[in-house]
C-alpha cells in the first residue's frame, strides 16, 4: 500500500502540565472541588460562621454588676425584647417602615422598569439605565445628607410650600421623611431585577393574551405580573432587608430608632453584646418569615 | 399581484357571492427603510384552508400579523367578514392565532391556558369548563389538563396552542409556521391532523409556512409571497403545474429553468421555460424521440441517491443543467450511482414545458 495522503494525527503531549490536565478531566469532582474550595471556604467560615457566632452569643448575658459577659445559655435577652414595650415598638416600627418602603418601591419600579424593558428604544433605555444606576455611584452618606437638607426647615420642600404661603414646613425628623429617603435609596435595587424580569417575558405571550381577548390591564394582571413576580420578590428582598438593617438614615433623618440603632447602642454604648446579638436576630427571623411567605405565594415557582 | 393571481378567483366567480373571510386591499407595511408588505391585495374565502408560502422576509408573517392586529398597516385596509378592522386592536378582532413558539403561558396549566380566552371574555364557568374539555378532547390532550406547558413535548404544546385558539370559535384562525419546531415525522402527522380539524370545525385557516410541501399538502388555495408581494395565487395544482413566474417555479418544487439561447436550441423558441424534474425521462442517446416530445443531449454530472428516488443533475450540451428525479422502481443504489458520467438523452412531453411570464 502507498503512503496515506493525510498527515498522522499529532500524538498527545506528555508534559507534566498536560498530564495534570487530563487527570483533572478524568476526575471531574476533584476539578470542581479545587475550583470551589476557596469561595465556599470564605462563605462558610467568614459569612455563615459570623452568623453562627451571632446566634450563639444571643444566648449569653451581661452581668449587671461587673458588666462582664457571662457565657451561659439563657433566654433573658429574648424575654427582655418581648416584654419591654420600648423594644417591641422599635421592632414593629422598623418592620412596618421596611414594608411600606418595599411597597412604594414596587409601585415606582413597575412602570419605570416596564417602560425600560418593553417600550423605550435602545438609546432611551441606555440613558434610563445610567440614570437608575447613577445614584449608586455617589456616597450613601452624601445622598442622605442631601435629603436632610431637602426635607428640613429652610430646605427645598419648605421653600416649595412657602410659595403657596405655608411657612415653616418641615418633613425632617419624621417617619414620613424616613420613608421618602429609604424609598429613594433602594429604588435601583428594585428597578434592576424587575427590569430583567420584564425583559425575559417573550413578546409573543403579551400578543397571545391580547389575541385571546384581553385588554392591556387584564394582560398586565394575568400575564405580566405573575411572570414578573419572581423578579419583584427578588427586588423586595433587597429593599426590605436593606431597610430592616439600616441605622444611619434613621439617625440622620429622624429622631426615632430602628432595630439597627438599638443594636448599635447596646454594643457600643452599653457594651451589651449579647443583647445586641439577640435583637439583631429579629431582622434575620423577619426575613426568613418573609421568604417563606413569598415562596408560599409562588414567587419562586416560575423561575 | 401578477395577472395569474386573479385567474382562479374569476374562474369560480359563482362562489364569489359570499363575503370573504379576510380581505386585504392595498396593504402596505414598512419597517424603517424596508417595505415588508408592498401594496397587497388578497381575499381569503370563508371556510377555506389558505396558505401563505414564501421565503423568510417575503412579508407573509407580517401580513398574518396585520390580520391579527399585532401590526397596523401604513396604508390600505383590512376587512374581516366585511367589517373594516384596519385600526381595531387584536382583542376586539374575531380571529385567534397559533404562534410559531406556541406562546403558552408558562405559569398556567394546560386547562388554564385553554380557558384563558373564555375567562377574559367572561364566559360563564360551566360553559367554560365544557368548552375547554371539548377543545382538549379534539386535540387528544384531555388527560393533560392539569399539566404545566413545561411538562409537555413539542407536539403536545403545539396542540395546546391549537386548542387555546380554537376554543374561542374564531371566524378566522391564523397559524404562523406552527409546525416549524417539530421533527419531520411529527410534522407530517400534524399536517394531516390539522387538515382534519379544519374540516371538522369549518373555520377559515390562514396558514403561514416556508415549506412548499406543507403548503401543497394542506391548502385549498395558496399565495406565493416574494418581496412583500404575491407572485401567484391559486390551488396547489395551479401553482405546481402552472407556475406563473420563475420565482414560483423555483420556490415550489425544483427549478429547471431553460432560457435564452438554450431555449431556442431545445424548445425552439425564445423565452423562459421550466420543466419539473419528475416529468423528465433519461433515455439512451440513440433512442428515437416522438413528435410530441422534446429531447436534449447531455451527460450525467452528479447522482444523488435519495432512497425511493434518485436525483440526477444532467449537464446539457446546449449549456445548462437540468435536475431529473427518477423513482427507483427497478434501480438499485449501485446502478444509480454507476450512471455518473454517462452520456444520455433527456426526453419529456412537450406539454410539460411551461412558459414562464
Amino acid at each position: 500500500m502507498t503512503k496515506p495522503a493525510y498527515a498522522a494525527p499529532p500524538r498527545p503531549s506528555t508534559s507534566p502540565l498536560r498530564r495534570l490536565q487530563s487527570a483533572l478531566y478524568r476526575h471531574r469532582t476533584s476539578q470542581v472541588a479545587i475550583l470551589l474550595t476557596p469561595p465556599f471556604g470564605w462563605f462558610g467560615i467568614v459569612y455563615l460562621g459570623s452568623l453562627v457566632v451571632l446566634f450563639i452569643s444571643a444566648f449569653w448575658y451581661l452581668d449587671p454588676l461587673t458588666s462582664a459577659i457571662v457565657h451561659e445559655p439563657t433566654l433573658k435577652n429574648f424575654a427582655q425584647i418581648l416584654t419591654d414595650p420600648v423594644y417591641r415598638v422599635v421592632a414593629i416600627r422598623t418592620i412596618a417602615i421596611a414594608g411600606i418602603v418595599t411597597a412604594l418601591d414596587i409601585l415606582l419600579a413597575l412602570p419605570i422598569a416596564y417602560f425600560m424593558a418593553r417600550i423605550a428604544g435602545g438609546r432611551t433605555r441606555a440613558v434610563l439605565y445610567a440614570a437608575v444606576l447613577l445614584p449608586l455611584w455617589a456616597s450613601y452618606l452624601v445622598r442622605v445628607y442631601a435629603w436632610r437638607v431637602i426635607l428640613s426647615q429652610g430646605g427645598f420642600i419648605d421653600w416649595l410650600f412657602s410659595l403657596v404661603g405655608l411657612r415653616g414646613v418641615s418633613l425632617g425628623y419624621s417617619d414620613l421623611s424616613m420613608i421618602i429617603v429609604f424609598t429613594y435609596l433602594w429604588l435601583p435595587y428594585m428597578i434592576l431585577p424587575v427590569y430583567a424580569g420584564f425583559e425575559r417575558i417573550p413578546t409573543s405571550l403579551l400578543e397571545a393574551s391580547s389575541d385571546l381577548g384581553a385588554k392591556s390591564a387584564t394582560t398586565v394582571r394575568r400575564v405580566v405580573l405573575p411572570l414578573a413576580l419572581p423578579a419583584i420578590a427578588a427586588g423586595s428582598i433587597f429593599t426590605f432587608s436593606l431597610t430592616l438593617g439600616d441605622y444611619i438614615t434613621p439617625s440622620l433623618i429622624s429622631n426615632t430608632q430602628f432595630i439597627g440603632n438599638v443594636v448599635y447602642e447596646s454594643q457600643g454604648v452599653a457594651g451589651n453584646v449579647p443583647f445586641a446579638a439577640a435583637f439583631a436576630l429579629v431582622p434575620v427571623l423577619v426575613m426568613a418569615i418573609y421568604l417563606l411567605v413569598m415562596r408560599k405565594l409562588g414567587a419562586f415557582e416560575a423561575i | 399581484m401578477t395577472g395569474l393571481a386573479t385567474g382562479p378567483r374569476s374562474a369560480s366567480s359563482a362562489a364569489e357571492s359570499t363575503v370573504p373571510a379576510v380581505r386585504l386591499s392595498g396593504v402596505v407595511r414598512r419597517f424603517g427603510d424596508v417595505t415588508a408588505v408592498d401594496g397587497l391585495d388578497l381575499d381569503v374565502r370563508d371556510g377555506e384552508f389558505f396558505s401563505m408560502l414564501g421565503p423568510s422576509g417575503s412579508g407573509k408573517t407580517t401580513t398574518l400579523r396585520m390580520i391579527a392586529g399585532f401590526e397596523l398597516p401604513d396604508a390600505g385596509r383590512v376587512d374581516l367578514h366585511g367589517h373594516d378592522v384596519t385600526h381595531v386592536p387584536p382583542y376586539d378582532r374575531d380571529v385567534n392565532t397559533v404562534f410559531q413558539d406556541y406562546a403558552l403561558f408558562p405559569h398556567m396549566s394546560v386547562g388554564e391556558n385553554v380557558a384563558y380566552g373564555l375567562l377574559v371574555r367572561k364566559v360563564p364557568k360551566d360553559e367554560r369548563r365544557q368548552r375547554v374539555a371539548d377543545a382538549l378532547r379534539m386535540v387528544r390532550l384531555e388527560a393533560f389538563e392539569a399539566r404545566k406547558p413545561s411538562q409537555l413535548s413539542g407536539g403536545q404544546r403545539q396542540r395546546v396552542a391549537l386548542a387555546r385558539a380554537l376554543v374561542n370559535r374564531p371566524a378566522v384562525l391564523l397559524l404562523d409556521e406552527p409546525l416549524g419546531a417539530l421533527d419531520l415525522k411529527l410534522r407530517q402527522e400534524m399536517q394531516i391532523e390539522l387538515k382534519a380539524i379544519q374540516q371538522e370545525v369549518g373555520i377559515t385557516f390562514v396558514y403561514v409556512t416556508h415549506d412548499q410541501e406543507e403548503a401543497l399538502t394542506m391548502s385549498d388555495r395558496l399565495a406565493v409571497f416574494n418581496r412583500g408581494r404575491i407572485e401567484q395565487l391559486g390551488t396547489p395544482a395551479d401553482i405546481y403545474e402552472r407556475p406563473a413566474t420563475p420565482f414560483v417555479a423555483g420556490f415550489v418544487g425544483t427549478s429547471n429553468l431553460i432560457k435564452g439561447e438554450v431555449a431556442q436550441t431545445i424548445v425552439g423558441s425564445e423565452g423562459t421555460f421550466t420543466v419539473r424534474p419528475e416529468k423528465i425521462r433519461i433515455a439512451d442517446p440513440a433512442e428515437a424521440v416522438g413528435a410530441d416530445e422534446i429531447a436534449a443531449l447531455g451527460r450525467i454530472a452528479e447522482v444523488v441517491y435519495l432512497g425511493p428516488d434518485t436525483r440526477y443533475i444532467v449537464r446539457l450540451d446546449a449549456g445548462t443543467d437540468l435536475v431529473v428525479t427518477q423513482q427507483n422502481l427497478a434501480t438499485s443504489s449501485m446502478e444509480a450511482l454507476a450512471a455518473q458520467g454517462r452520456a444520455v438523452r433527456l426526453v419529456w412531453k412537450r406539454q410539460h414545458t411551461l412558459a414562464l411570464g
